[in-house]
Parts: C-alpha cells; sequence; structure tokens
C-alpha cells in the first residue's frame, strides 16, 4: 500500500501550502495516521482549527471530503445506512399479483439497490481516495459511540441482510471533540491522540500574517501580543484562533497601525463574548504590572 | 531518514534494545497512573518504527499519540519522558564536557549572533556579572540557544549540586534562581523599554512588553529545570529521578495539600469539569425514562384503531428539580476545599431549581445573594470569605454551634424536595456535636449528604466526630480531589 506522505517535514510543507500552519505534533500525528492507518481523535478548545485539520488534509492529498456533523440523537439510519422503505414497498406492489417465490422477493428487495448509504458507509465504498472527518463527536450519546468502532478498528461495515462490507481504500478518518464529555475508552483505544491547544504566540502571528490579506507584520506582531496576554487571564473563554482573525481582520479595516488601549477597548468584543470577560481583561490589561502566571 | 523500508518489509525490523526501552518506559508510565493498555502498548512499537528515532520531537510525539489519551496527563508524560530519555540523545550528554559552551554541543546552529565572542575563552571562569549579562541579552533577544547556555551555567555554578545528596531538583532550582534574580533583569528590561521610546508608554504597552519578558523567563526557567534533571538523573539514574518527580494526576490531586501551582490548575479544571457534568446531567434527565401512563390521551388515540389502545401515550416525565442546601465549613483547615465545591455547586445551578449556600466557622451566615447576578465566580467566593458573618466566638469551628444556627434561621425552610449537602471535616475542637439537628434535618429534608475532606483512616481520630453525624446522614463521602468530587456530583443528580 502506498503512503500518502514522505516524510513529517514534507507534510508540515503542504499544509502550509494550503494555509494551514501545522506544528511538529499535529503533521507528526498525521503522518503516523497514514502509516499505521489508524483514526486520528483531535481534541482542543473550540475554534483552534480542528476541523480545519481534516479539510486541509483533504484538499492536499486531492481526496474527497465525507463528513459526519455529530449530535445528540445521531442513529445507525443517520451515519450509516438505511433501507430505502419505500422503494421496497414499491417494488413488492409491482410483484403483486405475480407468483414470484417469497425468498426471491426478500433477496431481492435486501440488495444493493435499495441501500441508502450514510455517510460512514460511503466513506468506505467509495472507490477513490476519501478523508473521512466525524465531527464533534463527544455530541453523541455514549451507547452511540459504539456505532463507530467497527468502521474505526476494521474499516468495515456489517449490515445484517447483506453481510459484511469491507473499505475499498483505508480511508484518513478525522474525528473531533470539543471534550464536553470523556468519551469511552473503547473509542479513545482505536484512535491516535492529538490534542490542539491555541497555538504560541509565534505560531499565531504566521497564521495570522496568512490568512488575513494586507496586514502588515507589525501588527500581526500586536495582535499575536495581546491576544496572548488576554488567554493568560483567567476568563470564562479565552479568545479563540478564528477569533483572533476575526479581529486582525476588523483592525484592518479600521485601518488601524497600532494597538493602544482605546482601539483595544473599542474592538474587544470581537475577542471575547462574555461581558463579564470583557470587564475584566480590559481591566487586567490596563495594569502595568501583570499577573504573575 | 525514516525506518519505513525496514518496517514494511520486516515486522521485526526493531531490534530487541528499543523494545526493552520502550517496555521500561511503559513501565514508568503506568507507575505514574496513566493507564496504558496493552493495544496501546503495541500500537506505540508499531509508531516508532514509522519515525526517525534521532529527531527526538518527532518521537516524542509518536508516543504521545499512541499512549497519552487525556489531555491532563500529558503532562505526566511529558516528566517520564524527559527522565527517561534524558541521557539519551546527543544534545543530551552529561559527564566531562558539560563544562563546555553550549555553541560547541549545538554544531546546527554554529554562527550565532554576537553571543559567541561574550563566552569565549571558556564558560568556566564566567563571572557573576558576565552570567548576569548574558542572561539580560538572551531575555532581551529571546534567543533559546543563549538561554539554553546561560541555564547551564547558572545551574553549574550556584545550584551547589553534589553528587548523591538527598534533595529535590526543587531545592537546587530555588538556590539557582535566587542567585539569578530574573525579578530584578525583568525590571530593568521594562525600563530600558521606556527608554528607547523616549516617551513613557502606556500601562497597556507596559503590560504587553511584561507578558513578552514573562514568557521568556519560564522558558529560561524551563530550560534550567531541565538542566537540572539531566544532571540528577546522570547522578541518580532514570529509576530514581522518575520515582522522586512522580506527580498525582491532576484529578487525583488532594484540595487540602495542594500546592498554588496545582490550586491554580484545578481552579481552571474546575469549570470544564462543571460544563460536562452539566451536559450530562441534561442529558440523563432527556433520555430517561418517560413519564406514566396518559389514561386519556391514550383512548383518544385508540379511537383511530377502532376502540383498541394499540398505541399508549405517556406523560412527559415530570422534570426532577431538587433544592439543594450547602453548608460549608470554611474554617482554615478546609477553606480549600469547601471553595471548590461552592464553585462546582454554582456551576451547576442551572441544573437545579434552587441552590442556597451558607457558610460557618463557629457562627453561620448565609451567602447565596452573594453569587447572585454575579457573573465572576472567582469574586463572589472572595467576598464570601470576606464579608460573611462567620464568627461567632473566636473563630475555631463550632459545628454544633453552627448547626444550631442553621437550624433556629432555617430549618422551617427545608422541605421533602430539599438535598442538603454538608461540606466539612467536622474537627468540632470537642465542643458539644449537637447531632439531633442532623437527624431532625433528615426527617424534613430528602437527604442529606456529608463530605469529608480528610481521608477516610483520618475520621473519628482526635476531635473528629464525623461518626456522631454520620449516623443520621444518608451518606459520606470521602471527597478530596477531583475524581471524587466528579462521581459525587454525578451520583447525586
Amino acid at each position: 500500500m502506498s503512503h500518502r506522505f514522505s516524510d513529517v517535514a514534507a507534510l508540515k510543507d503542504e499544509l502550509a501550502g494550503v494555509d494551514y500552519l501545522s506544528d511538529e505534533g499535529i503533521a507528526g500525528v498525521v503522518y503516523l495516521a497514514d502509516r499505521l492507518q489508524k483514526p486520528i481523535l483531535v481534541e482542543g478548545p473550540a475554534g483552534t482549527g480542528k476541523t480545519q485539520l481534516a479539510k486541509s488534509v483533504s484538499e492536499i492529498t486531492g481526496a474527497r471530503l465525507i463528513r459526519l456533523q455529530c449530535y445528540e440523537g445521531l442513529d445507525e439510519a443517520k451515519a450509516l445506512y438505511e433501507w430505502n422503505y419505500k422503494k421496497q414497498l414499491l417494488r413488492i406492489q409491482a410483484e403483486g399479483g405475480s407468483d414470484e417465490d417469497w425468498t426471491d422477493l426478500s433477496d431481492d428487495i435486501f440488495s444493493d439497490e435499495f441501500l441508502l448509504t450514510r455517510p460512514l458507509l460511503e466513506a468506505i465504498r467509495s472507490e477513490e481516495p476519501v478523508v473521512l472527518l466525524i465531527d464533534e463527536v463527544d455530541r453523541v450519546e455514549v451507547e452511540t459511540e459504539a456505532l463507530l468502532l467497527e468502521i474505526l478498528s476494521d474499516y468495515q461495515v456489517s449490515i445484517p441482510e447483506l453481510g459484511t462490507i469491507e473499505a475499498k481504500q483505508i480511508p484518513l478518518v478525522f474525528l473531533t471533540s470539543n471534550n464536553t464529555r470523556e468519551l469511552s475508552e473503547a473509542l479513545k483505544r482505536r484512535c491516535l491522540y492529538l490534542h490542539v491547544d491555541y497555538p504560541d504566540m509565534e505560531r499565531e502571528k504566521e497564521i495570522v500574517l496568512t490568512k488575513v490579506p494586507d496586514i502588515t507584520e507589525n501588527l500581526a506582531d500586536q495582535v499575536a501580543r495581546v491576544v496572548r496576554s488576554i488567554r493568560q487571564i483567567e476568563l470564562k473563554k479565552h479568545p479563540s484562533v478564528s477569533e483572533t482573525l476575526d479581529w486582525a481582520k476588523t483592525l484592518v479595516l479600521l485601518g488601524v497601525e497600532k494597538i493602544d488601549e482605546q482601539t483595544a477597548a473599542s474592538t474587544i468584543n470581537i475577542l471575547l463574548k462574555y461581558q463579564s470577560d470583557i470587564n475584566k481583561a480590559l481591566k487586567e490589561l490596563a495594569t502595568a504590572d501583570g499577573v504573575t502566571p | 531518514m525514516t525506518v519505513t523500508d525496514a518496517a514494511d518489509a520486516t515486522p521485526e525490523g526493531v531490534g530487541d534494545p528499543i523494545l526493552d526501552l520502550l517496555n521500561g518506559f511503559i513501565v514508568q508510565l503506568r507507575a505514574a497512573g496513566l493507564p496504558v493498555s496493552l493495544t496501546e502498548n503495541l500500537d506505540a512499537m508499531q509508531a516508532i518504527r514509522h519515525v526517525p528515532l534521532e529527531d527526538r520531537e518527532t518521537f516524542k510525539y509518536a508516543l504521545a499519540a499512541t499512549l497519552v489519551k487525556h489531555h491532563n496527563h500529558w503532562k505526566a508524560f511529558e516528566t517520564v519522558f524527559e527522565v527517561y530519555f534524558s541521557l539519551r540523545g546527543d544534545e543530551y550528554q552529561v559527564g566531562e564536557e558539560l563544562v563546555e559552551l553550549p555553541e560547541m554541543d549545538d554544531d546546527e546552529q554554529g554562527d550565532q549572533q554576537g553571543s559567541g565572542d561574550q563566552q569565549g575563552g571558556g564558560g568556566e571562569n564566567l563571572t557573576p556579572e558576565e552570567l548576569a549579562e548574558m542572561l539580560y541579552q538572551s531575555l532581551m533577544r529571546g534567543d533559546q540557544q543563549m538561554m539554553r547556555g546561560v541555564a547551564r551555567q547558572a545551574v553549574k555554578r550556584y545550584a551547589g549540586m553534589e553528587p548523591g545528596r538527598p534533595v529535590g531538583g526543587t531545592y537546587y532550582l530555588y538556590r539557582t534562581l535566587r542567585n539569578l534574580d530574573i525579578d530584578g533583569v525583568l525590571e530593568r528590561l521594562l525600563e530600558q523599554e521606556q527608554n528607547e521610546d523616549g516617551e513613557a508608554p502606556s500601562d497597556f504597552e507596559q503590560r504587553l512588553a511584561r507578558d513578552e519578558y514573562q514568557s521568556r523567563a519560564n522558558q529560561l526557567q524551563q530550560e534550567i529545570e531541565a538542566e537540572i534533571r539531566r544532571r540528577l538523573v546522570a547522578d541518580r539514574g532514570v529509576e530514581a529521578m522518575a520515582k522522586t518527580l512522580r506527580k498525582p494526576l491532576p484529578e487525583d490531586v488532594d484540595f487540602m495539600h495542594a500546592s498554588r501551582e496545582e490550586m491554580a490548575s484545578l481552579r481552571k479544571a474546575i469549570w470544564p469539569l462543571t460544563r460536562k457534568l452539566a451536559a450530562r446531567l441534561q442529558r440523563k434527565r432527556r433520555h430517561g425514562r418517560k413519564g406514566p401512563l396518559d389514561f386519556r390521551r391514550t383512548v383518544r388515540a385508540s379511537l383511530s384503531y377502532g376502540g383498541v389502545p394499540a398505541e399508549p401515550k405517556f406523560r412527559n416525565p415530570r422534570p426532577h428539580k431538587p433544592e439543594i442546601f450547602v453548608i460549608a465549613d470554611i474554617s482554615g483547615s478546609v477553606a480549600a476545599f469547601a471553595r471548590f465545591t461552592l464553585h462546582l455547586v454554582y456551576a451547576i445551578s442551572g441544573q437545579f431549581s434552587k441552590v442556597r449556600a451558607f457558610v460557618f466557622i463557629d457562627g453561620l451566615d448565609e451567602v447565596t445573594h452573594m453569587f447572585e447576578g454575579v457573573e465572576d465566580i472567582n469574586e463572589a467566593v472572595h467576598r464570601v470569605n470576606t464579608e460573611a458573618d462567620v464568627v461567632w466566638v473566636d473563630g475555631h469551628s463550632d459545628y454544633g454551634h453552627a448547626l444550631g444556627v442553621f437550624w433556629e434561621k432555617y430549618g422551617n425552610e427545608i422541605g421533602p424536595r430539599t438535598s442538603i449537602m454538608i461540606l466539612g471535616d467536622a474537627r468540632n475542637n470537642y465542643h458539644a456535636s449537637e447531632s439531633w439537628i442532623i437527624k431532625a434535618m433528615n426527617e424534613k429534608a430528602r437527604a442529606v449528604h456529608w463530605l469529608n475532606p480528610e481521608p477516610q483512616s483520618y475520621w473519628d481520630t482526635g476531635d473528629s466526630i464525623v461518626g456522631e453525624y454520620a449516623q443520621h446522614c444518608d451518606g459520606t463521602f470521602e471527597v478530596r480531589n477531583l475524581r471524587q468530587l466528579e462521581a459525587f456530583v454525578d451520583n447525586l443528580a
């Protein structure tokens, strides 16, 4: 089996080529996932580019991205497959009156033609390479997680009426989680684990520079610094990378060249979404002493 | 550079020494409390075949991705990794060449900007002034290589490490840092910043500058810690060091004995924990049992089946909304614990129809109003600790009197939906227990739980009279760490 990526450094460059700035850890784990043919469980705070990682990987490998958005109440019929009940009814009625054998008929209506594939089944039945993204897996109930286990460990789906369908190619699987609940051990054991945290200042600056057109290096640097300072304060919700980008874009639109207290105060609502956080951050930033971490 | 070819050809591509090494590593991880299963072990063995062993970072991430499945465990993993592999790797050679200059063993950074000539001629003879200057320069530029150099010199000069001396790494760290006076250097850097600008910077700018330098200083401190660790490992061996550096995982940190650093990380951990619990409670409610049979609607539905009740209808379940009374001891001995529990209870208060909080030492006061309309829980807790009127005579715990006050003032408000949680170690300073009050409470309330932050083996020793109260409670729980607290709240709902 051929591998998608030749080595970690090359992968990192390729990701940078599609505007995803990874670091050693991220690129290393994606590389390993390809080699070991294992799914990756990506965990971390909201807005740190977990979903984007899967999209970027699909872009550089030229693979189709199949996405399963998880939600409470997700079931087999929405995730794996479903029988096309109406079509089956039609089929039976069309045969009505003729003396076809029931066993033939039941074989017939439980065949491929009447199967509606859902994202998971589609991902393993696909002929061309696929990146499967199972988004926000922590939103499903613990029991529903079990649905995923077979496909994650063996890349196959068992359908009672049809037998086991094995993968035509091994998809690269990403699971993302915002960590609102503990995922089951069984699921974690099957995956490589990647924790994506807020980037450090240098990387965040790079991200701002790549993603925000027309921003000066100086401003990007200041943006990254302010955001780092804000993240050091104890807040309900820290600014995410996407919020940093929104902020940077706003500053560019406003024609700001240098962030001073005034600008920060008037635009901070883009970074922080709780009034108490905003008040606290403004108060903290105005004190020169800073908090000792 | 990768070893993939070998891996694809023969499964035995990795020699035995590496397997032994990895096995030893996993033994250390398990000893540190990390749950590493057999499959994960196998995965790690697979994984290291695919990464270049000489690339330390990649190797580390490969192991982490397969062995560590919980972010909270990352720090523990890192410590074990650094200790276990500290003597394996080129730049980590220890021995005679310790006195060498940092530039010499980091040959990939051969041409360093300027710093070389300051140190040239043998680092051994650096005077304290020169070292201080080097420190200043390295912090100003944020130059990683130079920091490493400073760290090595500083440890060599100031830590006073002697082979076989049975003191921990923290002692050496303290000695080194005290002599380096990093805070002083930070002040100097900040002043420098002001002079360069010509005009005095605003508070805001100063703050940003300070954060910048502070982060560099932290980096330096990490370098120093790494250097000390390396030397200690060289002196005492891997197993011994791994054992001394072993720390409890965050969910196992004891509330009562948490260090300041651990406290901070616990505070951070409590918010996601409450979010998790809230989500779990909600889910339980939504997917819980159905309500009782709705006779009227069932009959109505049966009309469409010709009177056969083919489709039974149920009432919506009545949301179970307990009132919670939290009565917390906030005397010195258990204050940290009480604070955490107040945090937790308030964060999930949206899930309960009513939460009321009382605090006591020897007097008792209601503090519910201090939490109302306050968005920042830390501030509320601070107010509780400073404003609540909880001292009656001498400010030493008196459970009997505090319970008496509670019963007198609020006893009538206990109803059949009320769950009462009492937090405290029941160390009563040999006052009267008045345990009949607990009994009376339990007769009126839905449940009375006692949460004790002391280890069970200490209960009923000395002036602890928890047993006396426990006989009238529905349950007495040892709650010393996040894991136990989480389990308790989960059970409660």
